[in-house]
């Protein structure tokens, strides 16, 4: 469960997130939807810990506990996960290797065993057979060459190593065809849970029809301005985002 | 993966100063006077029971340095060296030269362990690595221990120190000592040549491929003493060898001064793939004490289709002048420089390489991989040259720097020169940064910040790693992280 509570986020002098509360039950998959610019990654990335952001108010619950204060390492390995909007290159460390090392990194933060090499490299196989993932991309150098549907595809693959307790998916869906999409989302869905919740950040409806959200929310201006239904995101594809827009500048 | 994780868990159990080679041997030991004459170099040479056209080319050398400069080309600033008040011998009283394994100081046998280089044979049989390597023991000025020798000497490769190898072998030692670095070649070489005072000897006779790994492990212990050692390796025609070279000091306020020469010889169709882990005492995080290391290394491919190759890893000294080159005489011979030069703290770094291309179609490969952390300087300075008759040369260079931090630098000084107009020179150089977002990136899947740049650096390195026998690049890595420990946040 994730509960975010009159969150205040500034950058230097300007203030980005203006009190956002949103709660995501554990086994729900909320959806934010919001124009560009808004603030939905700097969301995501005050909830992962990433440095450089000032908050100035509010709270942000994991499960019950306040993880503002925790490093991202440690956010992570209390079941955070963030799938990027733009995954990272990390030249020269193969795929595989990298898997191995952040799986084994979390399990021990959390005091279990770590995984040999020989069941992890089932685990591994298994979940990037379901995701349309070579063996021959897992040798190489972690998201270095990749093509953007590739990126996309090695987020949820780590995302369905991980096992998160919260997931956000940040535009997961930007810079994918259809085919990708579709593999993508199912992979989403089958980490689907009764103790998993998902914070679906995007920007179009399309994603939406794959990965059918509980709740959508509509983000602008640095707040949640209406939470709804499905429903709400089919309005949006139809009215866009002007409403909103203009109602904070009225 | 579980080198990885010793190495976080060594990173983390250290502290800012955290060179942990750093403990001193309480030994008693035997010196020359301090400070440096013509008196000091028929001591060294008396002490060694040198022949006379030995103590004549010091004595030569000796003037010869008298008359020189000390360079001030490179990128790193030190106050003055005042030779006249250095020790240039110093030898442990128990052990004042090579000795069988069981008269050796048994202190000296603890200091070696400590520092994980068991001298017993049998404590190596009875380990775990399948792989035996070979150790020349130097500490201070003589070698304490050779071991392996028999089992090499059955195969008829000589490894002795090179004191040894001037009584046993002379013939060679006169034929190829200066042979490769000359007397005159630069004022840290003369003054090693006036003064070493010891260091291995390798002859690898015709077609014999060395059974083991040979490796020679330097330690400095006496304070206000220099370490001039002298390394000198011959490959006869078709033969191969690999050798490994791994360097500690103590921790001391003062600066300490190691001016080595290594001279490398490959005859016709002969390989030398040759190691350092270089790792002398950096010195503190404000700067104090620490090695100078002014070192003068050089291959010569002699004969046709020779082959040699560097691979160094720099985490040490506080100041590093180095530049090991190959000389590519012989048509269609090879040289190679695979290095990862890691520099934190108050280091300065200037090494780099020279490949001397002077016979035909002959290549060579340089990859030099930079790190610079702290407040540190980071200079590769490389040149590659082409001899009129150098028909067909290739080099390839690849140079990286990666910056960790705001106050280090990094530069690169590529110098390239041809004669001849069907050689082709290719050059390739990045600088980069660990940036945020690979941080952030890596620590939201679950690793520390010190994990993170660990895996980053890493990467950055592999392709030098690789280069490296499999033990050795084990203990590259973690020497790596130690080396960058505290860079991070
Ligand atoms: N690190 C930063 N420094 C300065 N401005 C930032 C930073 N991160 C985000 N912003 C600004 O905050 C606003 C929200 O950005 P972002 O969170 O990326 O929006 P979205 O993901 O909704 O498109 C934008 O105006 C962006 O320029
Ligand atoms: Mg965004």
């Amino acid at each position: 469960m994730l509960e975010i509570k009159n969150l205040h986020v500034s950058v230097g002098d300007r203030e980005i997130l203006k009190g956002l509360t949103l709660t995501v039950k554990d086994g729900e998959v909320a959806a934010i939807m919001g124009p560009n610019g808004t603030g939905k990654s700097t969301l995501s990335y005050v909830i992962a810990g990433r440095e450089g952001y000032d908050v100035t108010q509010g709270e942000v619950l994991l499960n019950g506990e306040n993880i503002l204060d925790l490093d991202p390492h440690e956010r992570a390995a209390r079941g955070l996960f963030l799938a990027f909007q733009y995954p990272v290159e990390i030249p020269g460390v193969a795929t595989m290797q990298f898997l191995k090392a952040t799986l084994n990194a979390q399990r021990r933060s959390r005091g279990e065993p770590e995984l040999q090499t020989p069941d992890l490299m089932k685990r591994v196989r298994d979940a990037a057979a379901k995701l349309g993932v070579s063996q021959e991309m897992l040798r190489r150098p972690l998201n270095s060459g990749f093509s953007g549907g590739e990126k996309k595809r090695m987020e949820v693959l780590q995302m369905a190593l991980l096992e998160p307790s919260v997931g956000i998916l940040d535009e997961t869906d930007s810079g994918l065809d259809i085919d990708a999409l579709r593999v993508v989302s199912e992979g989403v869905n089958t980490l689907r849970s009764p103790h998993r919740s998902f914070l679906v950040i995007t920007h179009y409806q399309r994603l939406l029809d794959y990965i059918r959200p509980d709740t959508v929310h509509v983000m602008a201006q640095g707040r949640i301005q209406r939470s709804g239904g499905p429903e709400l995101a089919l309005e949006l594809e139809k009215n866009g985002y002007r409403d909103y827009i203009a109602e904070e500048a009225a | 993966m579980a080198a990885r994780q010793e190495t976080v868990a060594r990173v983390e159990a250290i502290d800012v100063d955290a060179y942990k080679y750093g403990f001193t041997t309480d030994i008693e030991s035997e010196k020359a006077p301090k400070g440096l004459s013509e008196d000091i170099v028929r001591f060294i040479s008396a002490k060694k029971n040198e022949p006379d056209w030995l103590t004549q080319w010091r004595l030569e050398a000796y003037r010869r340095w008298l008359t020189m400069r000390e360079p001030d080309w490179a990128r790193v600033h030190y106050p003055p060296i005042d030779y006249q008040d250095l020790y240039y011998y110093s030898a442990p009283k128990s052990t004042p030269g090579p000795k069988t394994i069981d008269d050796v100081d048994p202190e000296l046998l603890r200091t070696y362990e400590k520092l994980g280089i068991p001298l017993r044979e049998q404590e190596i049989l009875a380990g775990v690595e399948t792989r035996k390597v070979a150790v020349d023991a130097v500490f201070d000025s003589v070698s304490v221990a050779t071991t392996f020798k028999e089992e090499l000497a059955k195969a008829g490769v000589i490894f002795c120190p090179i004191s040894e190898a001037v009584q046993t072998h002379p013939e060679l030692v006169r034929q190829y000592l200066g042979s490769v670095v000359p007397v005159t070649d630069n004022y840290f070489a003369t003054l090693n040549s006036a003064v070493y005072s010891d260091g291995s000897f390798v002859y690898v006779p015709k077609g014999v491929r060395c059974p083991m790994e040979l490796s020679t492990y330097f330690r400095i212990n006496e304070q206000k003493t220099g370490q001039f050692e002298r390394t000198l390796i011959i490959a006869d025609a078709g033969s191969y060898v690999s050798y490994l070279e791994g360097c500690t000091a103590p921790k001391r306020d003062e600066n300490q001064l190691h001016a080595a020469v290594v001279e490398l010889v490959a005859l016709d169709d002969a390989e030398i793939k040759y190691s350092t882990v270089q790792n002398w005492y950096p010195g503190d995080s404000a700067g104090k004490g620490g090695i100078y290391n002014f070192v003068t290394k050089r291959g010569d491919c002699r004969g046709r289709n020779a082959h040699i190759s560097w691979t160094q890893v720099e985490t040490g000294s506080t100041i590093t002048w180095k530049y090991p080159s190959c000389i590519l005489r012989g048509d269609n011979s090879q040289g190679e420089f695979y290095s990862i030069a890691v520099s934190n703290g108050h280091q300065q770094v200037d090494s780099g390489t020279k490949m001397i291309h002077l016979g035909r179609n002959t290549k060579s490969r340089i990859v030099s991989k930079g790190i610079s952390a702290g407040k540190s300087q980071n200079t590769y300075r490389g040149q590659v040259s082409a001899h009129r008759k150098a028909e067909g040369a290739r080099n390839y260079t690849q140079c990286d720097s990666l910056l960790i931090g705001h106050d280090c630098g990094a530069h690169t000084v590529p110098y390239i020169e041809s004669k001849n107009p069907s050689a082709q020179f290719e050059h390739e150089a990045t600088t980069s940064k660990i940036s945020e977002d690979q941080l952030f990136y890596a620590m939201q899947r679950g690793l520390s910040a010190e994990e993170a740049t660990a895996l980053i650096v890493n990467g950055f390195v592999r392709d030098v790693l690789q280069q490296l026998p499999m033990e050795f690049a084990v203990e590259a890595q973690k020497l790596i992280s130690i080396s960058l420990e505290g860079s991070v946040g």
